[in-house]
């Protein structure tokens, strides 16, 4: 009972926050603050998704103690993780590239690294 | 021969872990036990030149592993929700000041730069873009840069965390 409603408020603060991050993506106006909302917006989403099947995991592996759960437990720990480091390492080679590739930002105030000529 | 261990050992780790659950030794069962020795066995033996690669072993110290199991869902989650709500907000009211600034990271090896390039694209409203590699600066694409930061000409890396010092966790950690 407390494992379904845990389950269910972490569903919902996952969608929400993914739901946030396409909006974010068609709202904003250039290549570097859409990738904010792509990347924190969608990392933290799918953390909150994958906390709800870790919660829905144990609570079954205490009812049942079938050692797959654990494996699914295990699991999606390793996929969160891989999931936070790949989609950061992905954001920073996407803006490097577009930074490269003459996309400067724009509107920006100020841009030290055009400055720099790197 | 230290290389080939080290490596052999985090292979078998990451083995056990994708197992667990699947017998009655402790949480694993002897087929899996076996199948994961020879595999680590091979391996330690292709892939040791990649993983050690610099001869430097500070990393399999247990006290930064265990520090590092506390960086990720303590202080970096906080500095992670804190940005999902700012970013949160910016998404629903579009007010936005976005810009490239210099940050002085002021870290010495190149795991750390990793660590703290990865910090700061999925925490405080940054993002990490491109890196001077003769003075390991990062440029960082700010979402909303207030008045007195445009002026600066580089910033200090513990200045854009606002709760937590990150950066010096990740010298503790990693250096």
């Amino acid at each position: 009972m407390i494992a379904e409603i845990l389950i269910g408020i972490c569903v919902a603060i996952g969608l929400i926050f993914n739901a946030l991050g396409i909006i974010g993506i068609l709202r904003f106006p250039d290549v570097y603050t859409r990738l904010h909302a792509s990347t924190k917006a969608t990392t933290f989403g799918t953390i909150f998704l994958g906390i709800a099947i870790i919660v829905y995991a144990v609570a079954t592996y205490i009812g049942t103690a079938d050692g797959q759960y654990l494996m699914l437990v295990v699991h999606t720990v390793i996929a969160i993780f891989a999931l936070a480091i790949t989609n950061a390492a992905g954001s920073h080679a996407i803006a490097r590239a577009a930074h490269r590739s003459g996309q400067l930002p724009e509107p920006a105030v100020v841009d030290r690294l055009k400055e720099a000529g790197i | 021969m230290i290389p080939f261990l080290i490596t052999a050992g985090v292979a078998f780790l990451f083995y056990l872990l994708l197992v667990v659950g699947s017998g009655n030794i402790l949480f694993w069962s002897w087929e899996e036990l076996v199948a994961g020795v020879i595999l680590a066995l091979g391996i330690g033996a292709i892939s040791r030149k990649i993983l050690c690669r610099n001869k430097n072993f500070r990393m399999i110290n247990p006290v930064r592993l265990l520090l590092l199991l506390i960086y990720i869902p303590g202080p970096f989650f906080v500095e992670l929700t804190k940005a999902n709500l700012d970013v949160a907000y910016r998404v629903i009211t579009g007010r936005i000041r976005p810009g490239i600034i210099r940050l002085k990271s002021g870290m010495k090896s190149d795991f750390a730069l990793i660590m703290l390039a990865h910090s700061i694209t999925l925490t405080p409203g940054t993002l990490s873009v491109d890196v001077d590699e003769k003075t390991n600066d990062l440029f960082i694409h700010v979402i909303n840069i207030d008045e007195e930061t445009q002026k600066k000409t580089a910033l200090e890396a513990e200045e854009i965390f606002s709760y937590m010092d990150l950066p010096k966790w990740i010298r503790r950690i990693a250096e």
